[in-house]
């Protein structure tokens, strides 16, 4: 067991949070505050650190249960606006996929695709209260005889609706260009020949994961900022894999750790669920997510206090290497670089162009702080923590 | 020397009048054609990129408005959605021209239409469409 000079516990946070009294500082700020005061006296003033990020994050989508129907239906085929949503669950369940593309859909036989409606963009219809056309078939049963059923739907008539995110929040993501010599279409966007220029996502230093970099407070059970509303951390991210190379500070550089998230709809808005629409590749949804990080220890005050410099990320070519299944590094970059909008690869400077909006993580993180300081939102003690790093 | 990207609407039946001809030889202007969809007997666009000096610039355009053509500054044309932007900067990497920039004070994505082209690269480039070009 490691000794620190400080150590909190959740009730003890949780306590202070109930009067009024927790110190909350966004991710940001808490840079300057163990700058100025060290790691150790930062632990002891601040309690909780926010971060925010806002990126498409395909691997989302919602369980819905529309209600028993009269006569009575098992909903094997379901759309909604003409999206399918999977219905090989029970009955009246549901599972519309944010990255489901609208039926009829040119894809991208008009290339490259412009993928207008999809998933995403029926989850942002309902959490705005809009009116969804639901279609459902059934191949008729004893007990469920009904073969068609239809009608309009807005959210607060689905009698559930789950928000469930098998993968969000990814800790690290590639860095793309395209060293082919002809335009490309990708899920980082449009990519430019000959390396014209380079996208990247995730909120740097404002990002959950980077924060908490070896998963000491986030796991089972951790209480979030998910699409406007309070929702859980449900279980690692598919694709969590903590076993990837890192820097002294314990951060990735490389997609490692995820985590999959869950939240009820009914209480979300469609300000922080954003369908998106990514040209010659196909639909997805912007998720807003954010984690408190209680301040258990010096060691979290020095994990939240991580700088883009200290964050690394790799560049990858989308044009030929990627899709082939390779993954060669082309070089490495940190998020300052990144986020200054250029970026230097092999001597030659490349802009750079984020898919992420800082300007939304800041706000989340902001918004997470506000309830928390307000004794809205209380810390959730995980159950059990994310795998972390073998030792 | 004055400059300033027009947008010149053709009805169907002036589309075959050497407007281009006219602005070069008798307003001595300077023209760069940024995009032109023009068929005959037909309604038209002409996106134009015109400088000289103030007096001919304002005679010029005189004249195109003399013909009955529709003639507004491409600034009119080309908007972003300041409701839906989200700000997330995936525009900033394929403008050619810089009109969409990230202010990285304020971490928001900004609009110059003066720089803007009309090119309409935005548009489908958008995740969230917010970036709207009236040009036919
Ligand atoms: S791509 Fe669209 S949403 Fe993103 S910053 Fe540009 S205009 Fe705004
Ligand atoms: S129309 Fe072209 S030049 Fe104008 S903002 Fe859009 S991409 Fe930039």
């Amino acid at each position: 067991m490691k000794k620190y000079k400080v150590i909190k516990t959740y009730q003890e946070i949780n306590d202070k949070i109930r009067q009024g009294k927790a110190v909350v500082v966004t991710a940001e700020e808490m840079i300057d505050v163990v700058e100025r005061h060290g790691d150790v006296e930062a632990a002891r003033r601040v309690d909780v650190v926010t971060t925010g990020t806002f990126s498409p994050m395909c691997s989302s989508g919602a369980f819905l249960n529309f209600g028993h129907t009269s006569p009575k239906i098992r909903a094997s085929k379901v759309w909604l606006n003409d999206v399918p949503a999977y219905g090989g669950i029970a009955a009246v369940d549901c599972y519309i996929g944010a990255g489901e593309v609208v039926e009829g859909d040119p894809l991208n036989s008009v290339y490259p695709g412009e993928f207008n409606y999809g998933g995403g963009h029926v989850i942002q219809d309902l959490v705005a209260g809009n009116v969804i056309r639901l279609r459902a078939e059934g191949y008729g049963t004893d007990c469920y005889p009904a073969r068609k059923y239809e009608r309009t739907i807005t959210l607060q008539d689905f009698r559930d609706a789950t928000l469930f995110n098998p993968r969000n929040a990814y800790q690290n993501y590639n860095c793309a260009v395209n060293a082919s010599d002809r335009i490309i279409y990708t899920y980082m966007g449009m990519l430019r020949p000959r390396m014209a220029n380079v996208a990247y996502a995730t909120a740097g230093q404002l990002s959950p994961l980077f924060n908490d970099p070896c998963y000491r407070t986030i796991g089972i059970g951790t209480r979030i900022f998910l699409g406007g509303a309070q929702g859980f951390v449900a279980w690692p991210g598919t694709q969590h894999n903590p076993n990837v190379p890192r820097g002294k500070n314990g951060v990735p550089k490389e997609g490692a750790g995820a985590i999959a998230t869950i939240g009820n709809l009914k209480e979300m808005s469609p300000e922080w669920l954003v369908g998106a629409s990514i040209l010659g590749y196909g639909v997805s949804l912007y998720v807003g997510i954010g984690i408190p990080i209680p301040i258990l220890n010096e060691e979290m005050a020095r994990y939240t206090a991580v700088k883009d410099e200290d964050i690394f990320a790799q560049i990858y070519d989308y044009g030929m290497d990627y899709p082939k299944g390779v993954s060669k590094s082309l070089g490495e970059t940190n998020y300052k670089e990144l986020r200054s909008g250029t970026v230097v690869l092999n001597g030659k400077e490349i802009p750079a162009a984020p898919l992420s909006s800082y300007l939304k993580a800041l706000e989340i993180a902001a918004i997470l702080k506000e309830w928390i300081e307000r004794g809205d939102f209380l810390l959730g003690e995980p159950q059990q923590l994310l795998p972390s790093v073998s030792e | 020397m004055y400059s300033k990207k027009v947008v010149i609407h053709y009805p169907a039946e002036s589309s075959e009048k050497p407007i281009i001809y006219e602005l070069v030889k008798r307003y001595d202007l300077m023209l760069n054609i940024l995009k032109a969809r023009i068929f005959p007997r037909r309604e038209g666009i002409l996106v134009l990129d015109l400088s000289g000096n103030r007096e001919n610039f304002d005679d010029g355009i005189r004249y195109l408005k003399s013909l009955g053509l529709g003639v507004e500054p491409l600034s009119k044309s080309v908007s972003q959605n300041t409701e839906k932007c989200i700000h997330c900067g995936a525009c900033t990497g394929v403008c050619p021209t810089g009109a969409l920039s990230l202010d990285r004070e304020s971490w928001r994505v900004v609009f110059d239409p003066e720089l803007c082209n009309g090119c309409a690269v935005c548009v489908s480039a958008c995740p969230v469409r917010a970036m709207e070009v009236d040009l036919l």
